[in-house]
């Protein structure tokens, strides 16, 4: 039995259920808050926020607008009004302090699919995933805005499967919902966190954005660190990891300041040791493995590995 | 190694290639990628001729930069007229539109729908949605309109916001019954604004009128033409100044002309 196919267990064993999925919850409840902030008005006629992650309006005074849209917008030319504008700049700003990706982990409503087609990859042991450099993405932003501008369009939002989700959930237009269950079979049957590690447009705009953000996962004890691979395995951009963690043969710092990570915590919650910590940029502490650390007894790791 | 540089060619370096390679591989999916994205922009930049922007909605190309698809026009209609395009709509995807036949726009003096809008596409400059111009409608079928067959439906002349502006009856000889009248629809469309209130109003199966987009029933006169008369109006005076003197034909003196 592998391992890598419960990577929650050793952390719950050692810090209880809480502690190993904290993070894991409180997303899904940022999620699911994202959701019903949208959703309350035209279910039970309470109006938080109307429209959609594209744009919205919220209470009736603070406008929000996804900048990469808006960058698309202006791509093809069209320069948009004052509100649009500032709410571009107060998403930006956001997204400047709480961690550029974590738009994708807390509040993309893909997420929960992309994280079902990893958790299920695990459970059935699927190992195969073709090979696509994570840096097509960066390309792909490229190519999305140089078609904005040719044919005067914002292209990527004829086929952006997030903002379409998002309209299908909202406005109820189920067909909109076909690029998240294709992401769905894409994520699961062909390439592990292929669509959000390799190809969406918009996580690589927040990756961007995420390079110089505030918010940051740091492997502030790597010296605890047993080589157990629980957070890499739980990791959707593992690649971030391995510079921070193993720092101490190449000198580079513990805090993983790839704009790649989406501040998920998933690493936080996995690791049976308490390596990671969620800290800003700047802190780049390295404090002593704790003392208190017990060797886990192989019998309750086994006990929790059906 | 160094002193080596001059005399021999540089043995390509391993990783430089590859890296070079790796962007060309990237380039060139994200190209593809593009290409195929083009294709699809242009191709769904058509908007199927029954589905209408709402008021204010910048000209046609126009509209698909500006609008950013977070549907706050379609939470502020009242009336639920606007829509979202679903992936299999027609317009495109994720575009507010409306169609008329199922619910037309019952032009809010407010406008809401263009206040809402945070990023232009639909024009603040509109305030009199009297000056909206969604389409305009078209009586597309003669054969069936009521009206044109001598019988007395009036319905969307009736229903019509702009009545006596925007549609007219015009009486007509009825060449059938010899006695009767025809009274006649008539789109005036300098008045029109598109609402398409007639439209779902008509009483048939399948409407007689129809409001057509701006693309369809083009309103603007091609702008090579010049009329005498509006340049005569424009310059104040005639434009042909000498008296056109006209020779006198006449086959015999003093016979009258026919
Ligand atoms: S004018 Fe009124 S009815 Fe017409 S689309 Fe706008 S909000 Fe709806
Ligand atoms: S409010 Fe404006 S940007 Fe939003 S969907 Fe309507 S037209 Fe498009
Ligand atoms: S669409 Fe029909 S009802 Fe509306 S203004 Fe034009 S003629 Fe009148």
């Amino acid at each position: 039995m592998s391992a890598n196919r419960f990577p929650y267990a050793a952390a719950q064993v050692r810090k209880g259920l809480w502690q190993s999925r904290r993070f894991l919850v409180l997303r899904r409840l940022a999620q699911a808050a994202f959701l019903l902030l949208f959703l309350s008005g035209p279910v039970v006629g309470i109006w938080i926020s109307k429209g959609t992650l594209a744009s919205s309006l919220t209470l009736g005074v603070l406008p929000l607008t996804d900048p990469f849209i808006l960058l698309q917008s202006v791509a093809a030319r069209h320069w948009p009004e004052a509100t649009a504008l500032a709410g571009a700049a107060i998403v930006l700003t956001t997204y400047l302090l709480a961690g550029g990706r974590s738009y994708c982990s807390w509040v993309c409503p893909i997420n929960p699919v992309t994280d079902l087609a990893a958790w299920l990859r695990r459970r059935l042991g699927i190992t195969q995933s073709s090979k696509i450099r994570p840096e097509l993405r960066y390309y792909l932003v490229i190519a999305v805005l140089a078609v904005s501008a040719a044919t005067g369009m914002l292209a990527f939002e004829l086929v952006n499967p997030v903002t379409a989700f998002h309209r299908a959930i909202v406005y109820g237009a189920w067909t909109s919902a076909t690029g998240a269950i294709l992401i769905f079979a894409f994520d699961l049957l062909v390439a592990k966190n292929g669509w959000c590690g390799h190809l969406c447009p918009v996580g690589a705009f927040y990756g961007g954005v995420g390079s110089a953000t505030l918010l940051r996962v740091s492997a502030t004890r790597r010296d605890a660190c047993d080589d157990c691979m629980d957070c890499f395995a739980v990791c959707p951009e593992p690649q971030v990891i391995s510079p921070a963690l193993r720092g101490n043969r190449t000198g580079v710092g513990p805090v993983i300041l790839s704009g790649d990570c989406t501040v998920c915590g998933a690493c936080i919650d996995a690791c049976p040791e308490r390596v990671f910590t969620l800290t800003h940029r700047f802190d780049t502490r390295l404090l002593p493995c704790s003392a208190t650390s017990q060797p886990e007894t192989p019998a309750a790791y086994e006990r929790t590995t059906p | 190694m160094k002193d080596n540089v001059r005399q021999q060619p540089k043995p390509p370096d391993p990783a430089r290639r590859k890296a070079l390679r790796d962007a060309a591989r990237l380039g060139g999916g994200a190209l593809v990628a593009g290409m195929a994205l083009a294709g699809h922009a242009l191709q769904s930049s058509a908007l199927p001729a029954q589905n209408l922007r709402p008021p204010g909605a910048i000209a046609a190309d126009g509209f698909l930069s500006a609008c950013v698809r977070c549907g706050l026009c379609v939470r502020d209609c009242p009336y639920g007229t606007l829509k979202l395009a679903g992936w299999s709509d027609g317009p495109a995807t994720g575009t507010p539109f409306f169609t008329a036949r199922d619910v037309p726009c019952e032009m809010c003096d407010t406008i809401p729908c263009v206040k809402a809008c945070p990023t232009g596409a639909l024009d603040k400059a509109l305030t009199d949605i009297g000056e909206a111009r969604m389409g305009v409608a078209v009586i597309t079928s003669r054969e069936t309109c009521l009206n044109l067959q001598g019988l007395r439906c009036d319905v969307c002349y009736r229903v019509c916001p702009a009545i006596d502006k925007a549609i007219t009856l015009e009486t007509t000889h009825n060449a059938r019954t010899a006695k009767h009248a025809v009274f006649e629809p008539v789109v005036h469309a300098d008045a029109c604004t598109g609402c398409g209130k007639c439209e779902k109003a008509c009483v048939l199966d399948e409407a007689a009128i129809k409001v057509l987009p701006l693309q369809i029933a083009a309103l603007s006169q091609d702008s090579h033409y010049r009329r005498g008369w509006d340049e005569k109006d424009k310059a104040g005076a005639p434009l042909v100044y000498a008296p056109l003197k006209l020779d006198v034909r006449k086959p015999q003196a003093g016979a009258d002309l026919p």
